[in-house]
């Protein structure tokens, strides 16, 4: 009986928690993910396009050492995003930055679908446990 | 970084595929503990963070470039687990729709980028932590270890699987010795971008990075404690 109420007592205490004490923390978690997502897409959008154009480590190093030509073209080479281009749009400044927006959502509703998705399976699992 | 379709023979290809799997796999359970009111909406975000910056190549001299690989700082902002989760996300998507990293190469790139990075920046993060103050500045040095090993680590382990299943017959000592010449070059600039972004969520709001949460907890736990003892005392 003591058992009990001392849980019936934790869920309450976690409760009230969840809806009265961070609330002013997550109207500023709010503000910090808004931030980040504009920081993400300047980042991809407009500042990729003064990214280095030369071969990568790995890219340097199979040249180098002579195996760069067994590289094969990926599956999706015709991907209207391959290579960081928007097929269709010739401006290279244009291109790559709506291709660079386009990943940024893609990446942005997969991860935070996952998570959430994740984080209710987690809560139903608890809930049907007490 | 980001190995082709070709490199690789097939059953070193069907290996990491199988190994990378399980261990997204056992990410999607271990990911459910991490995840909570604070790391759950800043998921997508860190995600969509590595998947920008990875498109943001620096110069590392010599007409080479490198890019953040992002595991490292996942792993300190989120947990591992759900930093491996991150990473896995930004890899696919690069190689579904951007054609970076091949589609047989997949689990090598998810093995190498979204694994052996994330756990290597995870292991120094929590080790160099030891030896730092209990503060929350405490987590930018830590995080600069850890992403600086994290990039050379996951050179070698490329090396690795090409020594085990690469096309092309490359003698073993020079081709380590390039690669992580390299990728110490590039990992310094990982540990740059790793710090100053670790240290930009510290300023702003500490118990954000998931990572730093132990170095507040004393601080913490009292204010977080008081309205569940109040209300057992009361009752």
């Amino acid at each position: 009986m003591t058992v009990q109420m001392e849980g019936e007592g934790r869920a309450n205490g976690e409760g009230q928690l969840k809806e009265r004490g961070p609330l002013k923390d997550r109207v500023r978690l709010k503000v910090v993910v808004l931030l980040g997502v504009l920081i993400v897409l300047g980042l991809a959008g407009v500042v990729s396009f003064h990214a280095s154009g030369s071969p990568d480590g790995l890219e340097r190093v199979a040249e180098d050492h002579g195996f760069g030509h067994t590289a094969e073209d990926s599956a999706t080479g015709d991907s209207p995003l391959a290579d960081y281009a928007t097929r269709g749009v010739d401006n290279p400044r244009l291109s790559g930055g709506i291709a660079g927006v386009a990943g940024v959502v893609v990446v942005l509703g997969l991860g935070t679908g996952i998570a959430y998705a994740l984080r209710r399976r987690a809560r139903d699992r608890r809930e049907s446990a007490d | 970084m980001h190995v082709p379709d070709g490199f690789l023979d097939a059953p070193t290809s069907v290996a990491t595929g199988v190994a990378a799997t399980a261990v997204v796999g056992l990410a999607l359970r271990g990911a459910r503990r991490e995840l909570d009111d604070r790391t759950a909406p800043l998921t997508g975000l860190v995600a969509a963070f590595v998947f920008a910056v990875q498109m943001l190549n620096f110069p590392v001299g010599a007409g080479t470039s490198g890019h953040l690989l992002g595991g490292a700082l996942a792993a300190v902002l989120l947990g591992p687990w759900t930093a491996i989760l991150c990473m896995t996300v930004v890899l696919l998507v690069q190689a579904l729709f951007f054609a970076d990293g091949g589609i047989t190469a997949l689990g090598t790139n998810v093995t190498l980028m979204g694994i052996v990075t994330v756990v290597v920046g995870w292991a120094v993060f929590r080790l160099v932590l030891r030896f730092l103050p209990k503060r929350p500045s405490s987590a930018v040095p830590a995080a600069f270890a850890a992403a600086l090993l994290s990039v050379p680590a996951s050179a070698l382990s490329f090396v690795a699987l090409y020594v085990v299943g690469g096309t092309a017959d490359i003698p073993l000592a020079p081709l380590t010795v390039a690669m992580l010449g390299w990728h110490v070059l590039i990992g310094l600039g990982e540990a740059v971008i790793t710090a100053l972004t670790v240290g930009s969520v510290i300023a702003v709001r500490p118990d954000l990075v998931h990572g730093a949460r132990p170095l507040l907890a004393a601080r913490d736990l009292t204010i977080r404690q008081s309205p569940v003892a109040s209300k057992e005392a009361a009752s």
